[in-house]
């Protein structure tokens, strides 16, 4: 009764800065023991007895989500190929389209959509195996047999998007300038050497680097904020199945959107 | 280790959560080889007790010791090794979901010791026949009955030889034969393989009679310490509010007066008449041990579930009333009755038994174990006469002297012996 009696009796503007205030703290703190919880589980990866579950997450992860991550691939290219291609038309410049296709999808397309997509897949089914976990007390049950939750739960999802992401962004490039030759050389006839002398001779090795890089930032975000959110549902003031749904919500949301802010960081840097 | 040292000890723990004090100074002395069952309200901390023995939760205040040594000054691996020693049985089970069994089963070995893939596989395998889950191998826990599933916890438990072994709430949704069925196979394994229990339960009275100590939480603290027979003489609204609410005045296994009633009853009739009538007892009973070694928990507390309904319907005709006061013991008082007429009836009670119950007890069993298998049953009687002064605990003694075989069974002679 009395901190009601209190916020009633602040004036607007404190009101603003203390949600302003509190939000931010939050933010911090949160990140914060993200910070913590992903040096907890990397240092764990190099522990023995986590190759078989490494191997197991890398399939589910990595391997399973090749499908999806290709199909998108292939539209992302063909759609880039129509679009540059009517664009550069305006231009008398149809030739370097190859390379536009190339250098969009390697340097930017490739790790961002690899990374939403991956999210989408597994990030959510973590998130919400995790959260299952705990309310199903599975994650006390592993602390009870002396197996530390996060070296045997966390660590090798950790690993397995490291391995993954830059794996699949590959493959999601050499797809996505396929679909663009597809588009833009199959169907509207731009010359086919021309096409793949220019993605040949624009893309360096930085780029491909630059690429590889975002993909493995992007692996190390995803799977830490999916793992985290449903590592951590029971702390939420909701309880049980609510939980769970809302740390999966939680999980692809911050996912996506630190992606794109971890994309413009990670860019600016590499420019 | 002086004998005296318990083998856990809660000194003055205290635990909140936010504003609300759920252990408020808890002192608790557990000891070594003993079942010890905490009882308590909803909300009065019973589970947040149990995780602090394994560690899942700290004290905020307060130390709590093993042998002699308080948990929060272990080096690593001192802390190792003492967690090494217990585990844990989780309410719900908390089986890994996407495993199976045996996998289950495994994954502390695999995960905490050096062992090779066959020796793991060994150490499984017999873990699972122990448990009669031989079938249930490569099976997923949702492809499993609620009893099963706590068998497989109990097995992934075990599986690491413990010495401490903490069951919390194991008969919860249980139906009465399933919860005499955990309690039987908590005692059973406790036997076979050499721990400390201590459990949380409600089961009252069945997870009395397999109970060394009882402990009631009571307001954050421990309202009482002791056995069952202390417990029911104390005179504290703890007592009443709780215990014997949750007694109630039904045994749910054999629906025979609970030992409140059965004590109400009794006071009654000592109280009721002017002058004291001739009041007569008798104490029946099973080996029910060695009918579980023979046919397994759930068909023996069926024999013991039968013998239960017998007695009550037979006696309750005479005017008798009857009650289980141990595991595998029944004692009725016949009012107005001398010892000798009291001794006719029980031969011709015993005779009629054997004649009827006991020979459905094989048809019974054979769809429960399978039509091979054969076992012995044997029910033992004493009778005593009452006198005004005798509380109920010393007409058992003195009808345990008399107890001698009155009715037996024997499948390869497909009837008495």
């Amino acid at each position: 009764m009395a901190d009601t009696e209190l916020v009633r009796n602040r004036k607007p503007l404190t009101l603003v800065f203390a949600y302003v205030g509190r939000i931010a703290l939050r933010l911090v703190s949160d990140f914060g023991a993200m910070a913590i919880f992903f040096f907890l589980a990397f240092v764990n990866i190099f522990r023995r007895k986590q190759v078989f579950e490494i191997v197991s997450q890398t399939y589910y992860i990595g391997a399973r989500s090749s499908l999806i991550v290709m199909l998108v691939g292939f539209f992302t290219g063909m759609v880039l190929g129509l679009q540059l291609f009517y664009t550069l038309v305006k231009f008398g410049a149809v030739g370097v389209l190859g390379s536009a296709v190339a250098l969009s999808l390697i340097r930017e397309l490739g790790p961002v959509l690899t990374a939403v997509m991956i999210t989408a897949r597994a990030g959510s089914a973590m998130a919400a195996e995790m959260g299952i976990m705990r309310i199903s007390e599975q994650v006390d049950a592993l602390y009870t047999m002396r197996i530390d939750p996060v070296r045997y739960l966390i660590s090798p999802r950790i690993a397995a998007s490291i391995i993954s992401f830059p794996l699949l962004t590959a493959f999601f490039d050499l797809i996505g300038i396929f679909g663009g030759y597809i588009s833009g050389v199959l169907l509207l006839g731009t010359n086919a050497g021309t096409y793949f002398y220019r993605v040949q001779s624009s893309v360096n090795m930085v780029d491909i680097r630059g690429g590889f890089i975002k993909a493995l930032v992007f692996a190390v975000i995803v799977s830490t904020i999916c793992c985290f959110q449903g590592y951590f549902c029971h702390m939420r003031s909701q309880y049980g199945a609510k939980a769970v749904g809302l740390a999966t919500i939680s999980a692809v949301v911050l996912s996506c959107v630190m992606i794109l802010i971890a994309d413009y960081v990670v860019t600016s840097f590499l420019m | 280790m002086a004998t005296d040292t318990p083998l856990i000890e809660f000194r003055d723990v205290t635990k909140q959560f936010g504003d609300r004090t759920v252990l408020a100074g808890v002192n608790l002395k557990i000891y070594e080889n003993k079942i010890t069952t905490i009882i308590g309200k909803s909300g009065t901390g019973k589970s947040v007790l149990l995780k602090h023995i394994i560690g899942l939760l700290k004290p905020d205040e307060g130390t709590i010791l093993y042998q002699g040594k308080p948990l929060n000054t272990m080096k690593t691996g001192e802390w190792e090794q003492y967690r090494s020693r217990v585990a844990y049985l989780f309410q719900n089970n908390a089986l890994l979901d996407s495993m199976t069994v045996s996998e289950n089963v495994a994954l502390p070995l695999r995960q905490t010791t050096n062992l090779g893939k066959k020796e793991i596989d060994k150490r499984v395998r017999k873990r699972i026949a122990d448990l009669e889950l031989v079938d249930a191998l490569e099976k997923y826990p949702s492809e499993l009955s609620g009893g099963m599933q706590k068998r497989v916890a109990l097995a992934r438990a075990l599986v690491t030889d413990p010495t401490i072994v903490l069951f919390d709430e194991p008969t919860t949704g249980q139906d009465p034969i399933r919860k005499n069925m955990i309690l039987s196979m908590i005692v059973h394994y406790r036997r076979k393989f050499g721990f400390t229990a201590i459990m949380i339960s409600h089961d009252i009275p069945d997870v009395f009679f397999i109970s060394d100590q009882i402990v009631i939480l009571w307001e954050g603290m421990v309202g009482f310490e002791g056995s069952y027979e202390e417990a029911i003489r104390l005179k504290h609204p703890m007592i009443d509010e709780f215990l014997r609410s949750l007694e109630g005045f039904e045994d749910q296994l054999t629906g025979l007066l609970s030992r409140e009633a059965f004590r109400v009853h009794y006071g009654a009739m000592l109280g009721g008449a002017e002058t004291m009538p001739a009041v007569s007892a008798a104490l029946f009973s099973v080996e029910f041990d060695l009918l579980q070694d023979a046919l397994g928990p759930l068909a023996a507390l069926e024999v013991l579930r039968s013998l239960g309904e017998y007695t009550n319907r037979y006696f309750r005709s005479v005017g008798g009333f009857s009650a289980r006061h141990s595991r595998d013991e029944i004692l009725t008082i016949f009012p107005h009755t001398s010892r000798d007429e009291a001794q006719q009836m029980v031969t011709e009670f015993a005779r009629q038994l054997e004649q009827e119950a006991l020979a459905n007890i094989q048809s019974n069993a054979q769809t429960t174990i399978g039509a091979q298998a054969c076992f012995e049953v044997y029910v033992h009687a004493g009778v005593t006469e009452v006198s005004p002064t005798d509380e109920i605990n010393q007409i058992i003694e003195r009808a345990r002297e008399n107890q001698h075989i009155v009715a037996t069974h024997r499948c390869d002679t497909g009837g008495s012996a």
